[in-house]
């Protein structure tokens, strides 16, 4: 059980009290769905934010609530696999970095979370759905970081595929979302860095150093092209998602932006790139690939990943031991409130 | 903090310097172990705050040590890094209560309330060192200690005085750590040579502020201050417990599993 209403208000955007149903709209706006559907879609047409006290599509507030809440929660998993190496960072300056760019992941987390809760869902359910499995966060959270090299790789290439995805994403319609893209986005650049930074110290370190480096490339690599997801025309959501300009490029698109960027930034560590079959194409101007293993994507995601159960076992885990510390709070400011009410009425 | 410099060595402020960064290092370490783990995520963002204050103490502590090192060696390529992770428990002289476990909630306010306050008091001193460096570092380090002092003051009351639950393991809590308060407020040979010199922190002299705001913390919070005669002390000499060498172990695997490298 989560308290949550008075501890999370300083990261709250905006708190909508009244989220009314389709019907209470149509009697409030007088218009009939149809018609509120056709002034929704021509708002997204013109390139106008819904905000949250607009009439929406209940299939798109779903949509929404869905995309946030899994963003949210990736990154608060994200924050596992980084978080595990804090206490054996190599030395005092990248502790602290890595620990200021986990932190960072928190806030984000909390960010997104409040910015679902203007569609109308508490945070508390929000986590219930990640912890029961149903809800999903970003399955490159399920590979194991083994070596400090993944924090470099992770930094890199993981917070580098995010950002090409939050990029777009600043453009989505819904007004609250787009918002917090843009914050979060600022903080995202400096993750990457950071975790190239860590990368070039390796790469032109000792022998065994560059030899971390290019382990955790090869490892990381091809799950990161994963997180842009399935090819276009597999994805389940993709469709409804770029009418309603919840999402601005497809996958593919941005998977290839990713690719690209990504291509000079190895060949400037020195590293050999993970992809054989990576070329330039010139008529193109892009770089044609190798193809992704679409079965392990699948079987990562369906469970099957190093770290799964780990991840929310650990996040259920810290949940219930918090329980008390939560509780007591929330006793606590019940009686100040009691003390304060009975001085009032004994003044 | 009057009297000349003349009478202490180099080496006694390297020592110095390097053990205040001990503690700084060691306690940062604990509460950063906390990230992911917190009740909620809030807390995860804020104790990796602290912790980050911390970590940020430590290295200004031991940057000094390592320049000093290097002016006193003529060399220039000791490091923070070298007094963080290549030194060996017996070398570690923080303060045992840094070290003790991580803990449950209750165990982390109630720890973080006793060095709270002792840094507060401990670093308004610190300020007027004849060390300059020293100095401005407690310049420094004072605005965010007054700021865990606030935390740290804040959970006391929620906790002792929230439910009774939180009430027993706070009581609890205190009650475990309280013998290792009093190591807090004794000088040893080289800490007496730089008080004499102006440099250290006479910290006999810190106890009564110390008690007194503990104290008044406390009891506002519905528990009780332990009274009980136990005492545990060596943290300075490096006679430390087991915890440490767990600590260490984690800490510096990395680091020394690659000698020489560049991070
Ligand atoms: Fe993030
Ligand atoms: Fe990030």
């Amino acid at each position: 059980m989560i308290h949550s209403v008075d501890l999370y208000s300083k990261n709250r955007i905006i708190k909508v009290v009244n989220i009314l149903t389709t019907g209470e709209e149509m009697t409030k706006y007088n218009k009939s769905e149809a018609e509120l559907e056709a002034i929704f879609q021509q708002k997204i047409d013109s390139e106008q934010k819904i905000e949250p006290k607009d009439w929406m599509p209940e299939a798109y507030r779903k949509n929404l609530i869905r995309q946030m809440s899994q963003h949210a929660h990736s990154e608060i998993i994200g924050m596992q696999p980084e978080g595990n190496f804090i206490t054996r960072a190599p030395s005092l300056r990248r502790k602290t970095v890595l620990l200021s760019k986990v932190q960072d992941e928190g806030g984000h987390g909390l960010y997104l979370y409040s910015a679902t809760e203007t569609l109308g869902i508490e945070r508390s359910e929000l986590i219930s759905a990640l912890q029961s499995g149903q809800a999903k966060y970003a399955s490159i959270f399920n590979y194991p970081a083994q070596t400090w090299g993944d924090m470099g790789a992770i930094g890199w290439l993981v917070d580098g595929a995010a950002i090409v995805n939050q990029v777009s994403l600043q453009r989505t319609s819904y007004g609250p979302y787009a918002r917090g893209m843009i914050r979060i986005c600022k903080e995202e650049s400096f993750h990457q860095r950071q975790g190239y930074v860590i990368m070039m110290e390796l790469a032109k370190g000792t022998p065994a150093q560059k030899q971390m480096a290019q382990d955790s490339l090869n490892r990381f690599y091809w799950p990161s092209l994963m997180m842009f997801g399935p090819h276009d025309s597999e994805s389940a959501h993709s469709a409804k998602s770029m009418k309603w300009k919840i999402k601005r490029e497809t996958n593919d698109d941005l998977r290839q932006k990713f690719i690209d960027q990504t291509a000079p930034q190895i060949a400037y560590l020195g590293l050999e790139h993970p992809d054989k079959d990576l070329v330039w194409n010139e008529e193109k101007g892009q770089h044609d690939s190798g193809e992704i293993d679409w079965e392990e994507f699948y079987a990562v995601i369906n469970g099957n990943g190093h770290s799964n159960r780990q991840r929310i076992q650990h996040h259920v885990k810290a949940h219930e031991e918090g329980a008390w510390v939560r509780d007591a709070m929330s006793e606590y400011k019940q009686k100040k409130l009691q003390r304060k009410i009975n001085a009032e009425t004994a003044a | 903090m009057t009297s000349s410099t003349e009478t202490v060595s180099k080496q006694d402020i390297i020592d110095y310097s390097a053990r205040l960064g001990d503690d700084a290092i060691v306690i940062g370490h604990r509460l950063s172990e906390w990230v992911s783990r917190a009740p909620f995520i809030e807390e995860d963002v804020a104790l990796g705050n602290v912790a980050l204050d911390f970590f940020g103490h430590a290295r200004m502590y031991y940057t000094h040590a390592a320049q000093l090192s290097n002016e006193q060696n003529g060399t220039d390529d000791i490091t923070e890094d070298d007094f963080a992770y290549l030194r060996d428990e017996r070398q570690f002289q923080n303060h045992l209560l840094h070290e003790l476990h991580k803990g449950d909630f209750a165990y982390t306010t109630a720890r973080q309330l006793l060095i709270d306050v002792y840094n507060k008091y401990f670093l308004e001193q610190l300020e007027k060192s004849n060390d300059e460096t020293l100095a401005a570092i407690a310049v420094k380090a004072s605005k965010e200690t007054k700021y865990h002092c606030r935390r740290s003051k804040d959970w006391t009351l929620r906790l002792g005085d929230g439910s009774s639950e939180s009430h027993k393991r706070m009581q609890l809590a205190l009650n475990d750590i309280w013998g290792y308060s009093h190591e807090l407020f004794e000088l040893d040979d080289l800490e007496q040579r730089l008080v004499d010199a102006g440099i250290a922190v006479d910290c006999t002299l810190l106890k009564a502020d110390w008690l007194k705001e503990v104290t008044a913390i406390i009891e506002e919070a519905t528990l009780t201050v332990p009274d009980q005669e136990w005492a545990v002390r060596g943290g300075r000499q490096g006679y430390h417990t087991e915890h440490l060498g767990h600590l260490l172990t984690e800490m510096q695997f990395v680091h020394r599993s690659f000698p020489g490298a560049k991070w």
